[in-house]
């Protein structure tokens, strides 16, 4: 099972006591307030964490998987994450028994 | 934005929380979600996007100087696929238009 909105909300209400009610604005606020600078056009960089940056794609040519039709895909902007240093390193930290 | 602004941001919006409460949440959120993936937990935020953990499997590689073979171990990314809501907030060209791929 996916870990999601509900349990980010929970673990605030175990570890700091907070109401679900506080704890529920919280995690809202935090996502949403990534969300819109991203919309505004802002990177968000979270120290520790990584980078939410945004990159400009040129139209290119494309094909329906499916059909074999092909189509353009047009410009657009899109989001990429990248892991910061730390955060590789501590995924890779318990198991890179090599 | 910084992590610090997005500190500010969230009180300013909710200023009954203690500025202490929010930098303390934003930490545990981070750390929460750093452990989920270092456990290949998938997180998954509607409306804001998933996170999961891409394996790249060990391979045989080689020191670009010497040409020497040596194995590169396995290698465990995590990776975001942002959700259909910030997408589309985020592709100034799709106003309400077709979206031409999926993936």
């Amino acid at each position: 099972m996916a870990i999601t909105k509900a349990e980010i909300v929970d673990m605030l209400f175990e570890k700091m006591g907070l109401n679900k009610r506080e704890a529920k604005s919280i995690v809202e606020a935090f996502f949403d307030e990534i969300r819109s600078n991203l919309a505004k056009g802002e990177e968000v960089k979270l120290s520790g964490f990584g980078n939410f940056t945004l990159r400009e794609k040129n139209p290119r040519p494309g094909r329906n998987p499916k059909t074999g039709v092909e189509i353009t895909i047009t410009a657009r902007r899109v989001v990429t994450f990248h892991a910061s240093q730390k955060l590789k390193a501590y995924v890779n930290g318990s198991d890179a028994a090599t | 934005m910084t992590k610090s602004e997005l500190i500010k941001n969230i009180c300013l919006e909710y200023p009954q929380l203690s500025s202490r409460d929010v930098e303390m949440a934003t930490r545990l959120i981070l750390e929460y979600l750093s452990d989920a993936l270092a456990d290949d937990e998938r997180i998954e935020i509607r409306g804001f996007g998933s996170f999961s953990m891409h394996v790249r499997p060990a391979k045989l590689g080689r020191n670009p100087k010497t040409g020497e073979p040596v194995m590169v171990p396995e290698k465990r990314v995590p990776h975001f696929k942002a959700g259909k809501e910030l997408r589309e907030q985020v592709d100034w060209a799709a106003d309400g238009l077709q979206g031409a791929t999926g993936s």
